[in-house]
């Protein structure tokens, strides 16, 4: 599914985080091409 | 979703082309994932940020997902993830951003 993708994560630090979506997605071989993290207030 | 993470969005489509990009969310709540997930399909929905009335069709998923688990190493996943997996709703999360998928297939994206 991700392998040769480019891949937007948009986490959120109430839930899941961006760095720990990307670092699932690059070890299934996707490029993680943008990282934000939102913070709902 | 953030009026600054919007213009990024538009800018990697810019940059990649929407049809060789995926979105994974990591939204806390159901409601959260509706809004972003059809944020990067038809448009900002809260007309917040630059994706209002902006329909960007991008194939998004949410990181609790079934499919997008099945997909990544399970290790990583339970180390990264698991946690969250555990206490946020996934079936209800799943199902908000299927229906934001749902409303642009169909509509050549």
């Amino acid at each position: 599914m991700f392998a040769g993708k480019k891949v937007i994560v948009i986490g959120e630090r109430d839930g899941v985080a961006s760095p720990a979506i990307a670092a699932c997605v690059e070890a299934a071989g996707g490029e993680v091409v943008l990282m934000a993290t939102e913070c709902f207030v | 979703m953030d009026p600054h993470t919007q213009q990024t969005v538009i800018d990697a489509v810019d940059k990649h082309g929407r049809e060789n990009l995926i979105v994974v969310l990591g939204t806390p709540s159901p409601e959260a994932a509706a809004i972003a997930a059809e944020t990067v399909t038809t448009g900002d929905p809260t007309y917040a940020g630059p994706l209002a009335e902006t329909r960007l069709g991008l194939i998004v998923y949410h990181i609790l997902e079934e499919p997008i688990r099945a997909a990544l190493d399970p290790a990583i996943y339970d180390q990264q993830v698991g946690l969250m997996a555990e206490t946020l709703d996934a079936p209800a999360i799943a199902a908000a951003v299927a229906e934001a998928r749902a409303a642009i297939s169909g509509q050549g994206r």
